[in-house]
């Protein structure tokens, strides 16, 4: 099956029970909606075990960028048992050790403070994405 | 706090639509404000790549699935991973009672959405109170 070059897969935990899922989810969301709405598409992580062949596919078709909330990397785990190895894994928590004056306390709706935060987690995302479109550009599969 | 003994709210969270933005803000305000003492919440992918001790979870509690679409990711995880699922909603048969309320933004809800939301909210809740009353 051949990689689709155009297009990095972006596929973030979504993790409930955590604000660094949240974060996430809505950081994914700001990649896919405003800093990089033509370079990227997502799926919902679930669905790769709810749903078909065609779902299943998406990280054999995509280069895929994991986007976890905490260190158990469901995002990352998950991509590669049922689809295919992310090209890179982005660790919500890990982001904001670099910014510790950005807390991330809320799993529903996001403080000022939170949604910089996201915006900062999306950063790093879409430069990943460049990251791995340059990549791809110049034929290198590592 | 301990989450045994509780009723599992899991949504799909669905990143790709509204109706799962909606069907996660349904499940937070129930667990965080109209039942934080039944109800709980886990991370589905962690079910989804059979985390153990999430399982275990699932397995031993009453859990109900709130999906945002037709795949119905939130049931077919649960119900994979073995889960004890009492209940199943979906998200677009409370939009189908309420049609005016269509959200639009996946990311941040509209006035629809939320609305949408707290509506599916009160359903929980009272899904949540006859589970528990049955079990008395």
């Amino acid at each position: 099956m051949a990689i689709v070059k155009d297009k990095v897969g972006v596929v973030s935990c979504s993790g409930e029970d955590l604000p660094e899922g949240t974060i996430s989810r809505i950081a994914t969301r700001i990649v896919l909606e405003k800093l990089r709405p033509n370079d990227t598409v997502t799926i919902c992580l679930p669905l790769f075990l709810a749903g078909s062949e065609d779902e299943r596919a998406f990280a054999r078709v995509f280069p895929t960028i994991a986007i976890d909330g905490c260190d158990k990397r469901c995002a990352e785990v998950g991509t590669k048992k049922y689809s295919g190895k992310p090209v890179a894994t982005i660790v919500v928590s890990e982001i904001m050790q670099k910014y510790p004056y950005l807390k991330a306390k809320s799993r529903g709706k996001l403080s000022a403070k939170e949604k910089e935060l996201a915006l900062k987690v999306a950063e790093e995302i879409a430069a990943k994405v460049d990251e791995v479109l340059e990549r791809k550009k110049r034929g290198d599969s590592n | 706090m301990l989450k045994d003994g509780r009723v599992f709210v899991i949504p799909c969270s669905g990143i790709g639509k509204a109706l799962g933005t909606v069907g996660r803000a349904a499940m937070y305000e129930v667990v965080e404000k109209l039942r934080p003492n039944e109800a709980t919440t886990i991370c589905l992918p962690l079910l989804t790549i059979g985390d153990e001790a999430v399982l275990k979870l699932a397995r031993n509690n009453p859990c109900i699935s709130v999906d945002g679409c037709p795949f119905q990711c939130a049931r077919k995880n649960i119900e994979a991973s073995k889960g004890k699922l009492v209940a199943s909603f979906m998200v677009t048969d409370v939009l189908r009672e309420n049609k005016d309320l269509k959200p639009k933004a996946v990311t941040e809800l509209d006035p629809k959405g939320l609305k949408l939301a707290s509506i599916l909210a009160e359903k929980l809740a009272t899904q949540i109170d006859e589970i528990n009353n049955n079990n008395r």
